[in-house]
């Protein structure tokens, strides 16, 4: 039984390391997890929903060779997300930068709960001051 | 008075971000070479592997980059605009074969007609990649002064040729931004 346990655990985390490439591109492993990183921060723009990490497209593996080749070449990942947004802009990015046009977008959420809080409390409190008993609704059984 | 207002009011903004959003064209996107100078590759001639071909060997005249493959259905649907407007002769078409096999883009050429000044072949996709290429097919306009005017995605047409390219041909020729 653990056996079995173990092989289940060993086959869903060799899926997880060989999803990008049929091997791994670099020997170091702390390249290799940046490499990994980066990859799933690039978006695929053949596909749209995808990160290069995740497709198989033939665009994603040419910007994943090039994520390589710009990594083995020493670049920061500032510089790697500059050289992509240069040549594609900020949509290759899966988490846009704040700007004036995505201000809205990353404030959305924010503005969302606290829209939320003013409708409750505007709820709750003009419910708390209604009487008990609601002279409009007779309640059950009385209709 | 407020219990009418609001609810009006919140209809509204969300009508016009829905209005303006889904009016929205979400397929193509904006390219940051707009404005800026055009990427220079060096590939070798797609005609003649011996021979390497730049559009730097362009500077000073505006010419189009049209982004192309055999393998690439709307290059086919587009094919004859190209040669229509090769044939007007308003501006050369260099052809970037874009992630292609040789014989077959050669083949192509062959059957379809040539409407390219010079095919460069990009089997690698490295050029593709500096000019933000995502899609093909996909075509540039690049000024006299070597910047890029403007950028098509998906097939071209003569009709949009004429409404959106030739406005902009007195500009790529006087090389201003």
């Amino acid at each position: 039984m653990k056996q079995l346990f173990l092989a289940a655990i060993l086959t869903f985390f060799g899926l997880q390391a060989f999803a990008i490439d049929t091997a791994p591109a670099f020997e170091d492993p702390a390249l290799q997890a940046r490499y990994e990183r980066l990859a799933r921060e690039l978006r695929c723009l053949q596909c749209r929903s995808e990160t290069i990490a995740d497709s198989n497209a033939q665009l994603a593996a040419d910007l994943r060779r090039q994520l390589r080749e710009l990594m083995a070449a020493g670049k920061s990942d500032e510089e790697i997300k500059t050289y992509m947004t240069d040549r594609y802009g900020d949509y290759v990015l899966y988490k846009p930068p704040v700007t004036g046009r995505t201000l809205l977008l990353w404030a959305a959420p924010a503005l969302l709960v606290i829209g939320g809080v003013i409708v409750a409390v505007i709820v709750i409190s003009r419910k708390s001051k209604l009487p008990d008993t609601d002279p409009a609704d007779p309640g059950l059984g009385a209709s | 008075m407020l219990k009418y207002l609001l609810p009006i009011g919140l209809f509204t903004v969300l009508a016009g971000f829905l209005y303006f959003g889904l009016g929205r064209d979400k397929q193509t996107l904006p390219s940051p070479l707009i404005g800026k100078s055009a990427p220079i590759f060096e590939l070798a001639r797609l005609d003649d592997p011996s021979k390497s071909f730049s559009n730097s060997e362009l500077a000073g005249k505006p010419y189009v980059v049209n982004v192309w493959g055999s393998w690439c259905v709307g290059c086919r649907q587009e094919h004859g605009a190209l040669l229509e407007i090769a044939r007007r002769g308003e501006v050369p078409i260099v052809g970037l074969n874009y992630r292609d096999d040789r014989d077959q883009a050669l083949n192509w050429l062959q059957q379809l007609g040539d409407p390219y000044v010079v095919s460069a072949f990009d089997d690698e996709g490295r050029a593709g990649i500096d000019w933000g290429v995502y899609g093909a097919p996909e075509t540039f306009l690049i000024g006299a002064n070597g910047k890029v005017l403007k950028k098509h995605v998906a097939p071209i047409t003569v009709e949009i040729w004429e409404q959106e390219f030739v406005p902009l041909l007195p500009q790529a020729k006087a090389g201003s931004p």
